[in-house]
């Protein structure tokens, strides 16, 4: 069956604390914040649930600007901040619970947000004939 | 002024399916805080989808979690149908819903037994893990592998059950809810497990929705929310109702997650009953173009599959939301105040599913 | 509880005592992949589908090399094989501590001489 339509609304990076406050009060629950490469920025949704529906907001972000945390309204939401510049390297301001880059260790910094990273074709252990 | 101490806790513990390390903050066998740290199972799955075909990569997304794994794969396919606006056939949905709630049952039990076995009560461990077998039974007559089913495709379900199964696996329902009862029953009233577990890992119900848990942990705390309410694939034809406690502590927990032993139950055998004839999958041709982002009920809670595509055949991104990763401030506000001792019954109390956290 | 005990006791194991009795299969179990080479045509297909670039193929030597360590037997090759030589066996194959090649060569295309399987252990 189909599923319903999903809207998804995107706005300006300063105005973003003031419509979080609003689901706030309002009684949304957070439900994620996910971050996907868009030509050279990174856009980053943040997704509320009420009411068995769904309604997202979206910022476009560089690894140069550091957005708002909003972990002071929502705290759950630190464990998606601190992910999201783990792997992508964009830099939030004021998260409550800040690993400051050890959330997640991997042996390449930022992985998903730079480019350089390629799958490489894993190279058989042995020789054969 | 008593010291503080530093203990850390996994990743390598007996009582842990998967690998998590927590720093505990200590004050003589009391909690203070706990501090999480993740990253022992990092694959990164979701990069490698740029690299494969959109309809290889449903193999490689039932193989983000071991417990879990036909969901993510009908999730993803949902994802993607969505996005290319296919309509599959209905049998294909009651079939997904049947396996579904078969995995569930099996993730439900394997669950029970790793619970009982943080308690130290062995016995219980492998008798629910006896049960589990007859479920795996089931699911390896009908697709093949016991964990690992492998039969979804983008567009349906790639086997079929036939008549004389769908007859068997309804007499067998009635055996195994036998094997649930009396389960229940020494969950419910088995004085060990009461006292390990009434009272301990308090989740007041503002808290829980506050920090965003989902699944069994926001049910045990007397919110009714669940994603097989909204009726995707075929629930709406099925009648679905949620199990919810109001205790919001461990035992609740644990309580709602055996009422949905029945609750697939029925459902299953609902499922039997309504199945339509047809086909089980529908041709695609084309590339994806667009975004969506699905949702469905997994064991542990709710997981979003967000598919991002632009017209070639690998897709963008995609990105997975499980529901171990919400539910893990609920976890660090539980284990403030414990004392050391349940600090094993409350960490298996969120179901903790490590390789679909990290993916 | 004694006669709980009795019970256990004359009932036997709950286990099979795998592999000296034989591991339960179903006629559609997925145990390991095997390839019909008579029939194969080196196009390809398999090995740019395949999740986890386990098989390996030359066209000019005929040969068709799997990787049966790296293998998830998911069964997306044989769903493209446009032969339908791939097909999974319901037997599994007894554990290793290193990477296990299996090797077909095909038949020569003018005279048909019939087909040769290695098995190298590496």
């Amino acid at each position: 069956m189909k599923q319903p339509e999903q809207t998804i609304e995107a706005i300006s990076v300063e105005k973003l604390i003031p419509r979080v406050h609003a689901f706030h009060d309002d009684g949304y629950r957070l439900v994620q914040i996910s971050s996907a490469q868009e030509g050279d920025a990174f856009e980053i949704t943040y997704s509320f649930d009420k009411d068995l529906t769904l309604t997202h907001l979206r910022i476009i972000a560089t690894p140069e600007k550091p957005i708002p945390s909003i972990s002071r309204i929502y705290l759950a939401s630190f464990v998606y901040e601190n992910e999201i510049a783990d792997l992508f390297g964009i830099p939030f301001t004021g998260i409550a619970i800040d690993y400051k880059g050890t959330f997640i260790r991997t042996s390449v910094p930022h992985p998903f947000g730079t480019p350089q990273i390629t799958v490489v074709k894993k190279k058989p252990e042995a020789h054969h004939e | 002024m008593s010291k503080q101490i530093i203990v850390p806790f996994g990743p390598q513990h007996p009582v842990l399916p998967e690998p998590i390390h927590l720093d505990l903050v200590l004050e003589d066998e009391r909690v203070i805080e706990a501090i999480p740290s993740i990253g022992y199972v990092h694959r990164g799955l979701e990069k490698l989808v740029e690299k494969r075909d959109y309809k290889d990569y449903v193999f490689i997304s039932e193989r983000i979690c071991g417990i879990c794994s036909f969901i993510h794969g009908s999730t993803y396919c949902q994802a993607v149908e969505q996005v290319m606006n296919i309509d599959i056939p209905r049998r294909a949905e009651f079939l997904r819903a049947i396996w579904s709630e078969y995995s569930r049952m099996h993730s439900h039990l394997l669950w029970l037994g790793c619970f009982a076995d943080s308690m130290g009560y062995e016995n219980l461990f492998m008798n629910c893990w006896k049960v589990r077998e007859k479920i795996l039974d089931v699911m390896e007559r009908t697709t093949g592998g016991r964990i690992i089913q492998g039969v979804n495709r983008v567009g349906g379900v790639s086997r079929d059950i036939s008549r004389e199964e769908l007859a068997r696996m309804g007499t067998e329902l009635h055996g195994l809810q036998t094997d649930f009862a009396e389960l229940t029953r020494i969950f419910d009233e088995d004085l060990t497990v009461q006292t390990r577990t009434k009272g301990v890992g308090m989740l007041p119900k503002d808290m829980a929705w506050e920090l965003g848990a989902v699944g069994p942990v926001i049910r045990g705390s007397g919110h009714s929310v669940d994603a097989r309410s909204t009726g995707y694939g075929a629930y709406d034809e099925l009648d679905f109702k949620p199990v919810v406690r109001n205790e919001g502590d461990c035992h609740a927990r644990c309580m709602v997650r055996t009422g949905e032993l029945f609750t697939s139950i029925d459902l299953i055998e609902n499922a039997i009953d309504r199945i339509p004839e047809g086909d089980i999958s529908v041709p695609v041709k084309g590339n994806p173009a667009g975004e969506y982002y699905a949702r469905t009920e997994q064991p542990r809670g709710e997981v979003i599959h967000y598919v991002k595509a632009n017209g070639k055949k690998n897709l963008m991104r995609h990105r997975v939301r499980t529901p171990t990763l919400a539910n893990v401030p609920p976890l660090v506000h539980m284990l403030a105040g414990c004392e050391l001792a349940d600090v094993p019954v409350i960490v298996l109390t969120i179901d903790p599913c490590i390789g679909c956290m990290e993916r | 509880m004694a006669l709980t005990v009795l019970k256990n006791l004359l009932k036997g194991p709950s286990t099979i005592r795998y592999p000296y009795q034989p591991a339960k299969v179903t006629p559609v179990t997925r145990g390991h992949l095997t390839i019909n080479i008579e029939d194969c045509i080196f196009c390809g297909l398999c090995r740019m589908h395949c999740p986890a670039d386990a098989i390996e193929i030359n066209k000019q030597d005929r040969t068709w090399q799997l990787n049966q360590f790296q293998c998830v037997i998911c069964g997306c090759c044989i769903s493209y094989c446009p032969k339908d030589c791939l097909s999974i066996e319901q037997t599994y194959l007894p554990p290793t501590v290193s990477a296990t090649y299996v090797t077909f060569t095909g038949p020569e295309p003018e005279k048909k001489e019939g087909q040769e399987e290695e098995v190298t252990e590496a």
